[in-house]
This record gives C-alpha cells, sequence and structure tokens, in this order.
C-alpha cells in the first residue's frame, strides 16, 4: 500500500461528498479565522497603545540634578548645581543608546503681549528637544544653532500661551512678546498636543535657545537638567546604567571599596519605562484573553470533526466493510480516515487563514480597529488546526479500522 | 468418466478438509459448520445451496477468508487460511477473491471506473496506469464499457451489479464468489447476469455462487447443498442449461 494511493483513496472519499466534507471543514475554518483575527486585533491594539506611549516620549529619559542638604536640611529636588554643560557634551559624545540631547533649563515668569499677558514656563533647550519630546513647529521655524550661539532673543510659543496672548487670533509669528521685562520675537508655534493622560496641559509651554535663559535670563552657569532619548524603549535600561557611569565618572564619585561604601549619586535619572511596562502588560493580557476565546472556538472546531468523523464510520460501516473485503487492511482504513481528517482540517486550516486575514483587514477599514498580523500567529494556528485534525480524527479511524469486515458488509 | 478427467487435469483451488466453525452466544455454543469438506477445481462452476440456518454465509464468510475455521483446514490456492492473521487475509482477498454481493455495495457518487480501480488501490505495485487499463478491460468484459465515468446512482442495480462483476474480475482472482448475486435484480436482469456468469465460466473462471434459489443450480456446472451446517448433497450437473437462451423466452421488460 503506497502513501500516493492512500492519498487518492481519502480524496476521493472527501470528493464524493462535498457537503459533509465541507460542513467538517467549518468548524475548523471558523476556528482558524477567529484565532488569527482575534491575535491580529490583539497584537494591533498593543502596537498601537505602544506607539501612542512612544508619542508621549517612553524612551524619554530625564537628568536632573540631586537634592543638596545644607545644614542638614534638605533642600528642593533639583537644587545642587552639579550638571554642566560639560556633562551634557560627556553624554552626548559617549552614550551609544541615545538618539538625541538637550540640556534644559527653564524659567517660570508672565509672558506680556500688548493688554494680554498669561503665566508660563520657559525651557532654555536645544532644537533636539523637538525630537525628545515629540513636539512640532506648526507655524514659523525652530530656532538654529546660529540663535543659541548669539543668545538670540528668540521663542516658539505653545498653543495655549498663543491662545492667551492673542486671543482675537491674530498671527503670532514676528511679534514682540516680553517675558517679565525681556522681549522675545516669535518665531514660531508648536502644533498642538492637548492634555496628556495625567491632566497635565502639553501646549503651555515656551521654547528658546538654552544659552538665552542661562545668560539673559537666570545668569546661571550649570544646567538643570538633561533630556535625552534612548533609540529605542528597550534599550532605556542600557542608556540609563550608561550615563550613570559617566556621570559618576564626570563628579569623580568614588565607586565602592573594602573601606568605605560608594559616594551616592548626585544626579537623578527618571524614564516612562514603568508607564510602558504597565501599558504593554494590559495589552498582553487583553491578547492572551482574546487568544484564549479563539482557542476555544478551535477545539470546538476540532470536536466537531471528531464528532462528523465519528458519525461518518457509522454511517459509512458498509463502505468500509466493502474496502477491507476487496483487501484493505486494518491500516489501510485508518489511514485512509486520519488523511481525510487531515485534508480535512488543512484545508480548512488554509481557507481559515486567508478568511482570518480577509476579516482583520475588513476590521481595519470598517471598525478602523489598528491591527496587525503577524506570521507566527498564522502558523500557530495553522498548525494547532492539524494537530487537532490528527488528534480528533485518530479515534474515529481506530475506529473503523477496529470493525469486523463480516459485520461491516451486511450493515444496513 | 467426465468428472475424473476434470479432476486430474485442473488443479484444486479450494480445499475444505472437516472444516467446523462455533460461535458462542451467551451460555450456548451453535455449531454453524459441523465438518465440511469439499474441493473446488480451477473452471467450476459451484453453487452452494441451502435454507436459511444452513451454515451458508458462515461458508461464504470461510471461503472467502473473512473468518477462520474453529477447526479443520481451508487451502486456498495451495495456502493455509486457518492459522493467518487479519492484515495478511486481507491481502490475500486482494489478491486471490473477487466478491460480488447482493447489494452490489459500490461506492455512493462514485463512478464505474473508480469502483472497479477500488481492489487494485490497495496494491503499491501496481501503476496507476495499469490500474486504469486493468479496470477498463474489466468494465469491457462486462459489457460496460460505454459506462465507465457514470457514476453509481446513475446506473440501473443491473449496470451496478456488473459493475460489481467487474470490480470483482480486475484483480484476476483465483475464485469469484458470488453472495445471491442476483437476489436483488428482477427476473430479467437476473439472466442477464446470469449470462455473464456463464460467459466467465466459458473463459475458465472459477466461481462459487451462493444462493438459495434452486433455478440457479440448472445454469451451474455443480451444486453444493447445505444442510445444519453438513454437506448433505454434491452433485455435478451434466445438463448445464444455456443462460442467454432462458433470457431470449423472457419477454423485454416494457416499463424500463
Amino acid at each position: 500500500m503506497n502513501v500516493t494511493n492512500l492519498f487518492k483513496i481519502a480524496f476521493r472519499a472527501i470528493a464524493a461528498n462535498k457537503l459533509r466534507s465541507f460542513l467538517t471543514m467549518l468548524g475548523i475554518i471558523i476556528g482558524v479565522a477567529s484565532v488569527i483575527t482575534m491575535l491580529a486585533i490583539g497584537q494591533g491594539s498593543k502596537k498601537s497603545i505602544q506607539s501612542q506611549i512612544a508619542e508621549m516620549g517612553s524612551n524619554m529619559i530625564m537628568i536632573q540634578p540631586g537634592a543638596d542638604m545644607r545644614g542638614g536640611v534638605r533642600q528642593d529636588a533639583s537644587s545642587m548645581e552639579t550638571l554642566k554643560l560639560t556633562d551634557y557634551q560627556s553624554i552626548k559624545d559617549n552614550c551609544k543608546y541615545i538618539s538625541a540631547i538637550s540640556p534644559t533649563v527653564n524659567s517660570s515668569g508672565q509672558f506680556i503681549y500688548g493688554n494680554n499677558n498669561t503665566p508660563s514656563s520657559i525651557y532654555g533647550v536645544i532644537p533636539d528637544y523637538l525630537t525628545i519630546r515629540q513636539l512640532s513647529v506648526e507655524d514659523g521655524e525652530m530656532f538654529t544653532d546660529a540663535d543659541i550661539k548669539s543668545s538670540a532673543k528668540v521663542c516658539i510659543l505653545g498653543k495655549t500661551v498663543v491662545d492667551n496672548l492673542f486671543p482675537n487670533g491674530e498671527e503670532p509669528v514676528g511679534k514682540m512678546v516680553r517675558f517679565n521685562s525681556i522681549p522675545f520675537r516669535v518665531i514660531g508655534v508648536l502644533k498642538s498636543k492637548g492634555y496628556n493622560s495625567m491632566g497635565m496641559d502639553q501646549d503651555d509651554l515656551v521654547l528658546a535657545p538654552y544659552t538665552t535663559i542661562m545668560k539673559r535670563i537666570l545668569a546661571i552657569t550649570y544646567i538643570q537638567g538633561i533630556n535625552c532619548s534612548a533609540i529605542t524603549e528597550d534599550m532605556t535600561d542600557n542608556a540609563t546604567e550608561e550615563i550613570t557611569s559617566i556621570l559618576r565618572q564626570n563628579h569623580k564619585l568614588k565607586d565602592a571599596t573594602d573601606t568605605s561604601s560608594a559616594d551616592d549619586d548626585d544626579f537623578t535619572i527618571r524614564s516612562q519605562e514603568e508607564l510602558a511596562t504597565m501599558m504593554n502588560s494590559t495589552t498582553d493580557l487583553m491578547t492572551i484573553l482574546l487568544a484564549c476565546i479563539a482557542g476555544i472556538s478551535l477545539l470546538v472546531g476540532g470536536i466537531g470533526i471528531m464528532n462528523i468523523m465519528y458519525v461518518s464510520v457509522t454511517e459509512r460501516t458498509k463502505e468500509i466493510g466493502l474496502r477491507m473485503s476487496v483487501g484493505a487492511r486494518g491500516v489501510d482504513i485508518l489511514s485512509q480516515f486520519l488523511i481525510e481528517a487531515i485534508l480535512l482540517s488543512v484545508t480548512g486550516g488554509i481557507i481559515g487563514v486567508l478568511l482570518g486575514v480577509g476579516a482583520s483587514y475588513a476590521v481595519n477599514i470598517l471598525a478602523k480597529w489598528p491591527i496587525l498580523i503577524q506570521p507566527w500567529s498564522v502558523l500557530l494556528s495553522f498548525i494547532v488546526c492539524t494537530a487537532t485534525g490528527v488528534f480528533f480524527g485518530w479515534y474515529p479511524a481506530k475506529k473503523a479500522a477496529q470493525l469486523d469486515p463480516i459485520e461491516a458488509i451486511r450493515y444496513e | 468418466m467426465d468428472e475424473k478427467n476434470k479432476n486430474d487435469n485442473h488443479k484444486v483451488v479450494i480445499e475444505l478438509q472437516d472444516v467446523k466453525r462455533n460461535f458462542v452466544v451467551g451460555d450456548e455454543t451453535v455449531h454453524a459448520l459441523r465438518g465440511v469438506s469439499f474441493k473446488i477445481y480451477e473452471g467450476e462452476f459451484v453453487t452452494i445451496m441451502g435454507k436459511s440456518g444452513s451454515g451458508k454465509s458462515t461458508l461464504l464468510n470461510q471461503l472467502g477468508c473473512l473468518d477462520t475455521p474453529s477447526s479443520g483446514e481451508y487451502l486456498l490456492d495451495g495456502v493455509s487460511v486457518r492459522t493467518m492473521k487479519k492484515p495478511e487475509r486481507a491481502i490475500l482477498r486482494n489478491r486471490k477473491i473477487g466478491f460480488v454481493f447482493q447489494s452490489y455495495n459500490l461506492l455512493a457518487k462514485t463512478t464505474s471506473i473508480e469502483n472497479v480501480e477500488l481492489p487494485l488501490m490497495y496494491r503499491s505495485n501496481v501503476s496507476a496506469k495499469e490500474r486504469h487499463d486493468h479496470a477498463v478491460g474489466a468494465l469491457k468484459a462486462v459489457g460496460l464499457g460505454d459506462r465507465l465515468y457514470h457514476k453509481s446512482n446513475q446506473m440501473s442495480g443491473g449496470q451496478m451489479q456488473r459493475v460489481a462483476i467487474a470490480r470483482a474480475l480486475v484483480n484476476n482472482p483465483a475464485v469469484i464468489l458470488a453472495d445471491e448475486a442476483t437476489g436483488n435484480l428482477d427476473t430479467r436482469t437476473s439472466f442477464e447476469i446470469l449470462v455473464l456468469f456463464q460467459k466467465l465460466h466459458a473463459e475458465g473462471r472459477t466461481i462459487i455462487f451462493v444462493t438459495h434459489n434452486a433455478d440457479i443450480a440448472h445454469y451451474a456446472s455443480r451444486t453444493i447443498t447445505l444442510r445444519d451446517g453438513k454437506v448433505c448433497s454434491d452433485v455435478q450437473n451434466d445438463n448445464i442449461l444455456s443462460a442467454a437462451e432462458a433470457l431470449a423466452t423472457i419477454p423485454q421488460n416494457t416499463d424500463e
């Protein structure tokens, strides 16, 4: 008995009863299609949430000086004056895991234009800051390196500041506004980002060259912070470690030795990783939930195969008897039924994959839900459905093979 | 005597030596065959007759290698069947025996040629082309050369039985076992099938025809009658009637 013939026999048996074969496949088709669709939706929302976090700057790292102790009294957070431009420069030059970096200094005060005024904060940064915070300039343009070198009195306004200073819809670009008593020329307006998930207005800020803030407003030689982006979210940890070691070296902080403990860091590094981790675990949970539901439907599909194969063994008793009388051995009958089950589940699997991919795109187009079809989910559901076919086809096949030909041939 | 010569010249296809078959039903043992012995030679057309309960079916199962004797010996083409395992008997059936059943037992919604190919499908040493050629040959031999691709549900009873006979012929068996092969057919079609069996007999095939219809014995070369699990008579038929002549006397069916 060769395998080609077995396949031919099984194929002819399937073709001889198309409706029954189709109904058998239906369970598997629905099972596989739902697994793929559910996973596509789950993965899609995960990716969409990830990109939302990334928009908030999930890979953002904030370095601030530590709190000082003066005469036993702990001062404000970030009160130390230990962060210098040289720290910024050496992190920029030496850290492999960051893609953008900017020093930050800031001051709060009143902005005035004509007879309107509004309180806000002015941030002294470099143009990279836009990348780090995922900001973009809507009208006008960002200041340049030349502006930084010359400590130019130029600024970019956030949308909230614009609304408060120019309530009548005037064009802000080109106008002169005053911060406290210092005049700044508006060269651009930031695109609105709205409120973040913590309820903070992300548009209530003004950007200016850091040199301008340091020299003309604060008159300081240190910087108040450094913001940077890790290349990807996953590299945040590596970047943090590296920055720590660079800063400890720059600040000549001693590592732990046999006789003394290590000096404390005189800076703090914060990242958004915790937020990202939480969001990921939420979407992972959702994906698992969807996969479970889909898995159950696949199982039901498998039981459907067993059910119909089982009934089909009874229905086809006479056929089995005939096959045995013309020389089919038990193993031939077993193989035939098993191959039938496999052919049905594989065919059902292929149709299910096509249907699932189609349904995923339909969901994407009609309901505007984000989807992501991953090859492993297609492969997984396909393998599972084939395994289901073999597993659930085995018992009916075994039963068919054990029939007594004498009784089977006379079965009515 | 003719019989003597025949027995000398022809080899033994089937030899039963005191075959007994007992079934245990509950506490009782039913003796379906109580010691049956006979030889069937190549080229014989034997009818096995008997009332229901005479052991006919049990004997047919023995002859068809579907079952094994409780005691005694059964040699098919010189091979002992009694000690064979199920898979070995399946292979033996595939090579040596062609079955024809009362209810045709064709595969549903399957073409004649695929039905006839079936026994050869279970052999690995027959190529697809050989299989097809053999099947076409067998179908032509039963007069269905023009019905190769008709499905079983598109044919009359007589045609279906011809397909079944073609299926029995396709593996060139040592013996054709027919079990009430005309039982489901009307008189005219029965005679058509009998004509076919006589033609096959004339071509030298060995045929065993199990039936309870005494008329069929007239068209066979030998009749073995069973009663209560034993052979009660075994007679040669010296005056074989021609089924073709009988068929000529039957009026054409008008409703077909």
